[in-house]
């Protein structure tokens, strides 16, 4: 017999402490935390973050309005207060390492390429040609020299 | 934003020449509104006592506030319902954040399951269980083990600004 190889499988779970980014709601884009499981549905979630675009307000969400982050708070006890909460947040590092993440650069990314004006998107269009320009030129000067 | 409100309500019998001080009686009803609050207030007085609309008057109503909406709580549930073929006694356990929402919960656990209507439900009593060990009923049971934690293996996640017609398919593997 062949042997098998098993390995666990590596879902994000839902957990106490998972860091979640909200994806519908008034809270939309937000970063929380879930503080405590409410049933398989619904989670109540808290994100003390100090910077305003992704701090959450402590509230009760739906799990089908959610997207799992693959960070995780160790060690949050259930049902923590939003002060408990805050200190694992800043000791983890968690803004810092989602401003990091390629995830969220992408996300920052299109939205400033959605704030974009006509003329921005000309703009855009027209650094680009410049140096796609200055790429060929030193690709055909490389290539005459040979 | 709650359907429910629960209302504390307080009435009495009109005061007469041979009882110039009649007693209260204090309920706590969950309605939509005060006007059905007041209305299930006296629906459940003429049950009890021998005191109706006409002989009798709301001397004060008022909303009770959640102590504290940002804790989940475990509630128990006494209801009386009305079936096609009979009354039944039941008890029936809720996780929620608030009272208000435990009771709509009910109702609509008690509409999917039973096909029950609001006019066929009384509320007996609705108890917040503190202690884990309180919880009768394992559905309830189950969302208090240690360390919970479970997948979310098949969905389909709606990223803002989808269109209704894609033209791939939408990979559910999360």
């Amino acid at each position: 017999m062949g042997d098998a190889e098993i390995t666990a499988s590596s879902w994000r779970l839902v957990e106490v402490g998972r860091i979640v980014l909200i994806s519908k709601g008034p809270s939309e884009g937000k970063l929380a935390t879930i503080v405590e499981i409410i049933d398989h549905k619904r989670a109540l979630v808290d994100g003390p973050s100090t910077d305003t675009k992704t701090a959450c307000p402590r509230q009760a969400v739906a799990l089908q309005n959610v997207i799992l982050t693959p960070l995780v708070l160790e060690k949050l006890p259930r049902g923590a207060r939003t002060g408990v909460v805050k200190a694992q947040w800043e000791k983890a590092g968690i803004e810092a390492k989602w401003q990091e993440s390629s995830w969220a650069k992408k996300r920052q990314q299109r939205e400033r390429r959605r704030a974009l004006t006509d003329f921005d998107r000309f703009k855009v269009m027209r650094l680009k040609k410049q140096a796609r320009f200055e790429i060929r030129k030193s690709l055909s000067k490389v290539k005459a020299a040979k | 934003m709650s359907r429910l409100t629960e209302y504390q309500v307080i009435g009495r019998h009109l005061p007469s020449e041979a009882n110039p001080t009649p007693k209260l009686y204090r309920m706590r009803i969950f309605a939509p509104n005060t006007v059905v609050a007041k209305s299930r207030f006296w629906y459940f007085l003429m049950k009890l006592r021998k005191v109706k609309k006409a002989n009798g008057e709301i001397v004060s109503l008022n909303v009770i506030h959640e102590k504290r909406p940002l804790k989940v709580k475990n509630f128990g549930i006494w209801i009386r319902y009305d079936s096609r073929s009979g009354t039944h006694n039941m008890y029936k356990e809720y996780r929620e954040m608030s009272r208000t929402d435990a009771v709509e919960a009910m109702y609509q656990d008690m509409a999917a399951r039973h096909r029950s209507r609001f006019r066929s439900i009384h509320i007996l009593k609705v108890v917040e269980l503190e202690k884990g060990d309180d919880v009768k009923r394992p559905y309830i049971k189950q969302l208090l083990t240690k360390n919970l934690k479970f997948p979310l293996p098949h969905r389909v996640s709606k990223a803002a600004g989808t269109k209704l017609f894609a033209e791939s398919r939408p990979s559910t593997f999360y």
